[in-house]
């Protein structure tokens, strides 16, 4: 066999894994929403072709509305875990000693250890009526009576930071760890002050890995639905949430074939103008090598 | 005038003595460089004339004002740093400029400085081209104009030449020394190449284990060395252990260990006959042939051709290793490996150092 | 390279042939949580060696889901309720008939079975036989609530934030009752149920505010009650038994309007692969000793004529402290939901989850 040829026998069977991955596990049902989203029901097993799907999405103020408000919720959480995540990436790639660093990296991965349900459960023992933080609010005092910190939306977002902010903290890390802490002290050294360092360095260097955090970070929260839901209670309308009622309580495939694609869609505009506002391409953020 | 002056600087780590009372004066103007071994504390006493590291004790002036109290974004210090840190994202006229904004001069100001400085670097018109597009000759003086631009009192340079490939260094090297001439600011650099620190310095000073050895010309480090330190590290040496015999009028009579005698000028006044000391000769200053006044019998090992700086390897009749510097090896040369030499020099070529054991 | 894919090729062959083989041993059983306890698949499997018991749990949306996603196929018996079996086959055809002379009809209680034939008969073929019924009422701790009569209760302001409901059909229902509806009535006539469904909605809008929160499942509506954080709820008359004998003060109370009665059933599924380890099933947790067990794990009232006798013993005092005999003649039995309006129903629920409240 001539050399060539087993450099391309090699390049099919490790690509193999990965088309095969791709095509039945991502292409193939991303397909198979489109289809059934474009399927409009007549009757008992009968159906027709046409864009009826969409019109009843954009001629109902529920469904609509609840795609607006998961995506502004999940910008929202997105930039609390950016707020949260950069100081702990930057203590983590910049000022721990070598030493703690992988310790600390771990405590930011324990929590992944745990699944999301007996993560929200977590929330609910400690932030019920008469969970742990409202009867330490009443023990001390500042409370006559009992506080329910569930069921709202700072609830849900503070979850919801929590859960993700890992995956802010990874990219960040990996982008400062390369960055060499001489740029930081050159800042120093000609004149910048603390906030002039930052802002015109520090936040410069690592803006692949904010974009690429923020990516993650946006469609793991506008795609969550554990969390939104336990945490939310009764007020807790997530896009999720419509698809699963789609396509389970309602038996209506093809209503939530289409809030899937619309989903998909949405999400994917979102990133694309944040890629675009802030002047980066996927491939210099989540492809970065 | 001077324009740095470090007063009994310290800097403890711990229990780790980084740099212990260092002082010198650094006068208006000239080229001072800082030579010695890594990890003999020379970075730590640049960062602290930066203000990165704090001093535990001792005193740092730059134009007679301490700066201690100073944050290192507010002295009037630039620094070169070992890999230049451009910042990557922006482009050189932003390199340049960032200094100057955070000062927060007006943008037509900024403008003409930072032309200026590049015409005088010697890379006009570079301001919109990207730190990579820049060869590392060019990134180097870029990162000294950044510098330069904001009119410090002191340039720190920390081994800026490291990165570059030998020929690109030795280049430099001259390069260096003329930008210092040119914009007539003091310049401090650091380095572990003695020739980077002769051939560019108006002094320097020999820092081993967190002091000072030796502050001086060049010249004078290298043929007057203080220290056996000194002798060894600057400049090349050969390097004789051996024991006293007598002392007279700054003159040792040395017993080599690998057998012979030498008299050579004593280093300094600890040594009495029969003190163990170290026999440094210059390889330049060994002649091969009879007649000269200390004589060493050898075997020629081998002949090292390097042009200008090219050496014989004598095997001295005790076990010595002797190199021999000999500028002349055009193939006319009479002396061939095996055959057997006596090597020469005059007493006071020799110099020896007192070692403590 | 030949003779490797030939191999290959032997071995899949015979995993294929081997899991065939072993499936026809596997009764693949999908039902609620808590109908399938381990020690009546331990006797099961003791008394049929033959077969072993591979147990998914799920609800009634999920079970029709899962099937219609497969046409039937991977389970071998499942029990949704008796409204649900009608129209999910008559749109999905998920079910296959059953063949009730396999059956110990014997051993069921007649009005039961007589109930699911009535609503699960589609062209003279039956595909439901019953298993264990149970109501949707109200769970009150009598304590704190001592004057809750029904349905209509959950919005009273003098609960306000200390009650908490389902938001799935049944609370539809009831509150239709307790508008004083009959949503069964109008299930012939679309017009009229959406007008009804309307004011429900209405109603329930207007309700959120006195609501603490939408339980999911018998789980949190436990520890919502247990910590006195709710008061009065929509409940399961199980898990309100269940919480009886963990606090006498959590009482059952049968709405005034009845309680809604609903049957869970057993169904095959139409490529389910066991049948007759499905008839066997079916038959044994109808046995007595095996009805009391299964009653114990469930907290539901076997389909058999003496159902609740065959209770544990403190479920059947809580029964009896929460049902009279008016009671269990006013119950209200789910029909059968005719297509189109679980999706009336739908849009409903939607609105009120969505709806803002403080």
């Amino acid at each position: 066999m001539a050399r060539s040829d087993v450099t391309k026998l090699s390049f099919i069977l490790l690509f193999a894994p990965f088309a095969l991955w791709i095509a039945l596990l991502i292409i193939l049902p991303q397909l198979g929403i489109g289809y059934i989203s474009l399927r409009e029901k007549v009757g008992p097993g009968e159906y027709t072709f046409g864009v009826s799907n969409y019109v009843a999405f954009l001629s109902e103020p529920i469904y609509w509305n609840t795609l607006l408000r998961t995506a502004w919720m999940s910008i929202l959480v997105t930039a609390m875990a950016l707020i949260v995540g950069f100081p702990v990436a930057y203590y983590i790639a910049k000022i721990a000693q070598r030493r703690s660093r992988a310790a600390l990296f771990l405590m930011c991965l324990i929590p992944l250890w745990v699944s999301d349900l007996v993560r929200a459960f977590g929330w609910i023992v400690i932030l019920r009526e008469t969970g742990l933080v409202s009867s330490f609010l009443q023990k001390i005092g500042l409370v006559s009576g009992p506080v329910e910190f569930l069921y709202n939306d700072a609830t849900v977002v503070m979850g919801l930071v929590y859960t993700v902010v890992l995956f802010m903290i990874v990219p960040l890390v990996s982008t400062l760890d390369g960055m060499d802490n001489s740029l930081i002290e050159a800042g120093y050294n000609l004149g910048g002050s603390r906030f002039t360092v930052f802002r015109r360095i520090v936040v410069p260097y690592a803006m692949p890995g904010i974009v690429a955090g923020c990516i993650i970070v946006f469609m793991l929260t506008a795609g969550s639905y554990l969390t939104p839901i336990l945490l939310g209670g009764k007020n807790s309308m997530w896009f999720t949430e419509q698809i699963y009622e789609q396509f389970v309580t309602r038996y209506n495939w093809e209503s939530g074939a289409t809030f899937g694609v619309l989903l998909l869609v949405f999400t994917s505009f979102v990133v694309w103008l944040g890629l675009r506002l802030t002047d980066q391409s996927l491939a210099s953020t989540v492809a970065k090598d | 005038m001077h324009d740095l002056q470090c007063e009994s600087l310290s800097k403890r780590f711990g229990a780790y003595t980084a740099v212990n009372s260092v002082s010198f004066n650094v006068p208006r103007g000239s080229f001072f460089s800082i030579l010695g071994p890594s990890g003999c504390g020379k970075t730590t006493l640049m960062r602290m004339i930066a203000g990165f590291e704090e001093p535990t004790s001792g005193d740092i002036r730059i134009k007679g004002q301490s700066v201690l109290s100073t944050p290192p974004n507010k002295r009037p210090v630039k620094m070169v740093f070992q890999h230049l840190a451009l910042f990557p994202m922006m482009n050189i006229g932003e390199n340049i400029a960032y200094g100057l904004r955070c000062r927060g001069e007006n943008k037509a100001d900024i403008t003409r400085k930072v032309a200026q400085v590049l015409d005088r670097v010697g890379l006009p018109g570079t301001e919109q081209k990207q730190v990579s597009q820049l060869s590392g000759g060019q990134k180097q003086r870029i990162a000294i104009a950044r510098c330069m631009v904001l009119e410090p009192d002191v340039l720190l340079l920390d081994e800026p030449l490291g990165a570059l490939d030998l020929k690109l260094r030795e280049r430099m090297k001259i390069e260096l020394k003329q930008l210092q001439h040119q914009f007539e600011t003091t310049f401090l650099y650091i380095t572990h190449d003695q020739s980077e620190a002769l051939l560019m310095s108006d002094n320097v000073a020999v820092m081993n284990a967190g002091q000072f050895e030796q502050i001086g010309s060049p010249q004078e480090l290298y043929n007057d060395p203080k220290t056996g330190f000194v002798a060894g590290f600057v400049g090349d040496s050969n390097r004789w252990p051996g024991r006293a015999l007598s002392v007279a009028d700054g003159k040792v009579r040395v017993a080599l260990d690998g057998g012979g005698e030498a008299i050579a000028t004593a280093g300094d006044d600890r040594i009495a006959a029969g003190s163990t000391v170290e026999l440094f000769v210059r390889p330049e200053v060994l002649s091969v042939g009879p007649g000269a006044e200390n004589r060493l019998e050898g075997t020629v090992e081998s002949l090292l051709f390097n042009g200008a700086s090219s050496r014989i390897l004598v095997r001295a009749q005790g076990g010595n290793l002797i190199e021999v510097g000999q500028a002349v090896m055009d193939g006319t040369n009479r002396v061939q490996p095996g055959a057997r030499v006596d090597i020469g020099w005059s007493h006071g070529h020799g110099r020896c150092f007192s070692v403590s054991r | 390279m030949k003779s490797t894919f030939a191999l290959a090729a032997t071995t899949a062959l015979a995993l294929i042939v081997a899991s065939t083989a072993a499936q026809a041993e596997t009764l693949r059983l999908l039902t609620w949580g808590g109908y399938a306890p381990d020690n009546v698949i331990k006797l099961f499997e003791e008394a049929n060696p033959d077969i072993t018991v591979e147990v998914t749990l799920s609800n009634n949306e999920e079970m029709v889901a899962k099937l219609r996603a497969t046409g039937g196929a991977g389970y071998d018996l499942a029990q949704p309720s008796h409204d649900r079996i009608f129209a999910a086959q008559q749109e999905y055809n998920i079910y296959k008939p059953l063949d009730l002379s396999k059956v110990d009809t014997a051993a069921l209680a007649p009005n039961l079975l007589e109930g699911v034939k009535a609503n699960a008969t589609i062209d003279g073929a039956l595909y439901a036989v019953p298993h264990q019924w149970g109501t949707s009422g109200i769970v009150a701790d009598i304590s704190k609530a001592p004057d809750v009569k029904g349905w209509g209760d959950l919005c009273n302001p003098e609960y306000k934030g200390r009650t908490s409901m389902r938001l799935r059909r049944t609370i539809l229902l009831g509150t239709a009752f307790s508008l004083g509806k009959d949503p069964f009535a109008l299930y012939g006539d679309k017009a009229a149920y959406q007008t009804m469904l309307d004011e429900v909605t209405e109603k329930l809008i207007a309700c959120k505010d006195n609501v603490k929160t939408y339980w999911n499942g018998g789980d949190d509506l436990s520890t919502l009650l247990l910590s006195g954080e709710v008061v009065v709820s929509e409940a399961w008359d199980s898990t309100a038994f269940k919480l009886y004998g963990q606090n006498k003060n959590l009482v059952y109370v049968p709405p005034e309007t009845g309680a809604l009665a609903w049957i869970d059933t057993f169904v095959i599924p139409r490529k389910g692969e066991a049948d007759d380890a499905a008839y066997k099933w079916i038959n044994f947790v109808m046995k007595p000793e095996i009805v009391k067990l299964m009653s114990d794990s469930t907290g539901a009232i076997a389909a058999v004529s003496n159902g609740i006798d065959l209770l544990p013993d403190d479920k059947k005092a809580a029964v009896k402290a929460a049902f009279d005999e008016k009671d269990l003649a006013n119950l209200k039995f789910f029909a059968n939901i005719p297509a189109g309006l679980e999706d009336m129903e739908g849009k409903a629920l939607e609105r009120i989850k969505a709806a803002a409240s403080n």
